[in-house]
């Protein structure tokens, strides 16, 4: 923080272990404004966040849940308008990202730690859409990205 | 307490009868979360599924736990320093889309509290051991530390 202004950023990902992920590195969120959003309601609870927000979620087995989740994420994040959109995954997190980047904002993927040996299709349709663009595994680092930062596990 | 936990996504009857199956030879009481499996275990105390508002004192109570490879139980055992014995899920046995587990426990298996198990025996081996928690200092942490100071000077500097 440079310049004493506060970001506001919304963190998206899905339940389970995306999300763990994204509590795993919460302390990058210090200083500023963050909103988080998933898609299991009880998750906010578990950690203690009043004011977080539910995003339907989308399987490849069911267009209208995928279609739903994708207008809700547009809606999340039109409203919201924050500085920076935040997601480890899976497809409702890159739906915030794509309205993220369409609105002109930065967008980060951090592509799950579960994916070892290759990067989910999520995480391949994240590199045309982020502005910064991770895996959590060096060895699935390229020159023009995906970037290797370090890891959660 | 010995915790079993499958997760809430996909059943995991293979592992959740295996420990059922040797249950009554540990020296400690098991509680088995089994999620949308069909197995009813006979030997052991089990659950559907652990809700949010139990999730803490289920965890802090236990000694240690077994889990399929899922990242999100893998950093839950971390974060409130439990050894944790990981069964990867098998794409052959239906039991995933992939075998993306399998890739992971690869990645994971030596790591300070961390433990595979490929067979059944190993399993029932690693539950009549002791085993050693994961430390506080391990390489991961410093893995972490990188990837978190990485993400807020990115934010800062938008």
């Amino acid at each position: 923080m440079t310049d004493g202004k506060r970001r506001k950023i919304l963190a998206a990902s899905s339940g389970g272990g995306h999300w763990e992920q994204m509590m795993a590195m919460r302390a990058a969120f210090e200083g500023s404004e963050v909103v988080f959003a998933t898609t299991i309601p009880g998750l906010l609870k578990k950690y203690d966040i009043s004011d977080g927000l539910i995003l339907p979620d989308c399987s490849r087995d069911s267009i209208l849940m995928s279609i739903k989740c994708f207008f809700s994420a547009f809606y999340i994040v039109f409203k919201l308008k924050p500085d920076v959109v935040l997601s480890t995954g899976a497809a409702p997190g890159l739906f915030c990202l794509l309205a993220g980047r369409l609105m002109g904002k930065r967008t980060i993927w951090i592509d799950s730690v579960a994916n070892v040996e290759k990067l989910s299709l999520s995480g391949k349709l994240a590199g045309h859409i982020a502005t910064l663009w991770l895996t959590q595994w060096q060895h699935l680092s390229r020159p023009d990205g995906p970037n290797y930062a370090g890891a959660v596990l | 307490m010995i915790l079993v936990t499958v997760g809430t996504q996909l059943p995991f009857d293979r592992l959740v009868m295996a420990v059922d199956t040797f249950a009554k030879e540990l020296s400690k009481p098991v509680l088995a979360q089994i999620g949308k499996g069909s197995y009813t275990p006979e030997n052991m105390k089990w659950i559907k599924n652990i809700e949010p508002a139990d999730f803490d004192k289920v965890f802090r109570d236990a000694s240690v736990i077994v889990s399929h490879a899922g990242i999100g139980t893998v950093l839950t055992a971390k974060r409130f320093g439990k050894p944790i014995i990981l069964v990867p899920r098998q794409a052959a046995l239906g039991e995933h889309r992939n075998d993306h587990q399998l890739a992971t426990v690869s990645q994971l298996a030596g790591r300070p509290g961390i433990y595979v198990a490929h067979t059944d025996d190993d399993l029932k081996n690693y539950l009549l051991e002791d085993l050693g928690s994961p430390s506080h200092e391990d390489q991961s942490e410093a893995g972490r530390a990188s990837l978190v100071n990485y993400l807020k000077n990115y934010i800062a500097a938008v």
